[in-house]
C-alpha cells in the first residue's frame, strides 16, 4: 500500500508531470514537492511524486533490483 | 523454496547474514523487533528474510498495513453508499475485497453498484469531472504516505471548482499508534523496523519517544532485502551496545525534516482526531479528519468509538501487538484465509498472516 518506486520525470506541465518506468509512461501529480525538474528522480506513490531521490541512489536502486531479479533468472528489466 | 536460495547467493546478502550472526552472538539473550508497514511485511517473507537470521532474533508484524487496520463500520459504511445509485465509489485495489460485516466491495459491485478501482486519487478526480451527474466518493485510506496525496487532490478539486468530488476520510497516523502498542500493559518487544515511505513524508524525528521514554532500538528501513538486513544489523548492535536511537538506513528517501510541502497540504485539509483501528481499538488522535472548511467534499466517516466487528476466536489483536504468531491463531490457514479472511491481518495481501500463508513460515517458527 505505502510502497513507491523511483522513477524519472520526463516531462512537467504546470503541478503535472510524466514519468518512465519499464517503457510506461504514466502522469503523476507533483504538488507534494518543492521543486522538480525533468531528468529528476522522484519517488512515486498512488499517482503522486513524494520525494526527489538523489540520481546515483536511484540508479543504484534499479541496477540492485535488475541484479535481483537476474539472480531470479528473471529477464525482464526493471527499466 | 527455489527463489530464496537463488537469492542468497547475492553477496551483499551474505555479507549482512554474517555481520548479523556476529552482532546476534553478543546479544546474550533473544530478541523481538516488530515492523510496522505493509510493504516491510510482504517484503521480509517475500524474500525469506526469517530464514536468514539466527535464533536469537525473532521478527513480527505490528499495525503496518492500512487496509487491515480500517474498521468494519467503515466498510459498512462504503457499502451503504455503494447503494444510492447518484454514487460512484471509488477505492484502491487493496480494499475492494476486505469484507466488513456484511460483505466487501466486490459483493456490492457484483449487486451492480458502481464500485471502481483506481491507482491515484487523482484517478477518482478525474471520473468526478467526466461525469457531473455523478457524486465521486473516494475511499481515503492510508497512513501519512497517503494522506498528502489525497489533501492534494481535494485542494485540486476546488482550485478547478469540481463539486461532485467527495472522500471519506479513514486516515490513520503512525506515530500515535506506536505509542499504544508500547504503552500497552504486555510489550514484548525489543525494537522496531520504521515504515520507509510514511517516513519520506514525516521524517525520523516523531518517532523519538520510542528510544527515549521505552527504551526500543529504532531504524528506518527500505525495501529491498539488503535495506531490510541493515536495519536488522542496526537494531541488534543498538540492543547489543544499549545505545537506542531513531537511527536512518532509508537516506536515499527519506530526509531529517521530511517532506514539509507534503504535510503543509496534509495539514491543509486534515486535523488529528481518535480513530478506531481493527484489531487494536480506539486510539485517540490516531486519524486524520477533514477540516470543516473543506466539508463540502466530505462525506462523514463511521463514528471512531463504534467497534470493528471481530470473531471470537481471531488472534488478530495479539499478533499486530507482537504477542501471538499467525499460526498460533486457531483459525489461520483454515477458516481464515486470503479467500475468506476473517482477521484484519488475512484481509489484504499485506497483512502479515495473508503473507505468512502466501510465503510460508519462512524460518519463523511455529
Amino acid at each position: 500500500m505505502c510502497l513507491a518506486v523511483p522513477v524519472r520525470l520526463i516531462s512537467i506541465e504546470g503541478s503535472v508531470g510524466k514519468v518512465e518506468l519499464s517503457g510506461t509512461v504514466m502522469e503523476v501529480g507533483l504538488q507534494l514537492l518543492e521543486e522538480a525538474a525533468i531528468g529528476d528522480y522522484v519517488l512515486v506513490h498512488a499517482g503522486f511524486a513524494i520525494q526527489k531521490v538523489d540520481q546515483r541512489e536511484a540508479e543504484e536502486t534499479l541496477r540492485f533490483l535488475n541484479e535481483v531479479f537476474d539472480v531470479m533468472g528473471k529477464r525482464d528489466e526493471v527499466r | 523454496m527455489r527463489f530464496v536460495d537463488e537469492y542468497r547467493r547475492a553477496r551483499p546478502v551474505k555479507r549482512l547474514e554474517r555481520e548479523i550472526r556476529r552482532a546476534a552472538d553478543r546479544l546474550g539473550r533473544k530478541v523481538r523487533f516488530m515492523e510496522i508497514c505493509g510493504g516491510h511485511t510482504t517484503a521480509i517473507h517475500r524474500f525469506g528474510i526469517p530464514s536468514l537470521l539466527p535464533d536469537q532474533i525473532e521478527l513480527l508484524s505490528g499495525p503496518g498495513c492500512p487496509v487491515c487496520v480500517t474498521p468494519t463500520t467503515y466498510i459498512d459504511r462504503a457499502l451503504s453508499l455503494a447503494c444510492d445509485a447518484s454514487c460512484t465509489l471509488t477505492t484502491f485495489g487493496d480494499l475492494y475485497r476486505v469484507p466488513g460485516s456484511d460483505g466487501a466491495l466486490e459483493d456490492a459491485s457484483a449487486r451492480g453498484a458502481d464500485v471502481r478501482v483506481v491507482y491515484s486519487p487523482r484517478d477518482a478526480l478525474k471520473f468526478a469531472l467526466s461525469d457531473p451527474q455523478k457524486v465521486v466518493t473516494f475511499l481515503a485510506v492510508g497512513f501519512e504516505t497517503t494522506a498528502p496525496a489525497v489533501a492534494a487532490t481535494v485542494l485540486e478539486a476546488s482550485a478547478q471548482g469540481i463539486e461532485n468530488f467527495r472522500i471519506m476520510s479513514g486516515h490513520k497516523t503512525m506515530p500515535r499508534a506506536l505509542r499504544a502498542l508500547v504503552e500497552a500493559p504486555q510489550v514484548a518487544l525489543d525494537g522496531f523496523i520504521l515504515p520507509g515511505h510514511v517516513s519520506t513524508i514525516i521524517g525520523p524525528e516523531p518517532y523519538g519517544f520510542l528510544p527515549q521514554e521505552f527504551g526500543m532500538a529504532c531504524c528506518v528501513s527500505g525495501f529491498e532485502p539488503t535495506d531490510i538486513l541493515r536495519s536488522i544489523l542496526a537494531l541488534t548492535l543498538q540492543v547489543v551496545k544499549r545505545e537506542f536511537c531513531v537511527q536512518n538506513e532509508y537516506r536515499r528517501a527519506v530526509r531529517k525534516e521530511g517532506n514539509a510541502v507534503a504535510r503543509e497540504q496534509m495539514s491543509r485539509v486534515f486535523e488529528p482526531c481518535d480513530s478506531q483501528w481493527r484489531g487494536l481499538g480506539l486510539i485517540p488522535n490516531s486519524g486524520l479528519d477533514v477540516k470543516s472548511e473543506w466539508r463540502a467534499y466530505s462525506v462523514d466517516p463511521p463514528d471512531p468509538t463504534l467497534p470493528s466487528e471481530k470473531h471470537e476466536d481471531c488472534r488478530c489483536e495479539q499478533l499486530l501487538r507482537g504477542l501471538a504468531r499467525p499460526t498460533d491463531c486457531p483459525l489461520f490457514g483454515t477458516v481464515c484465509t486470503p479467500d475468506s479472511a476473517v482477521g484484519p491481518c488475512m484481509v489484504s495481501s499485506e497483512g502479515s498472516c495473508a503473507a505468512f500463508y502466501k510465503y510460508g513460515a519462512g524460518g519463523i517458527e511455529s
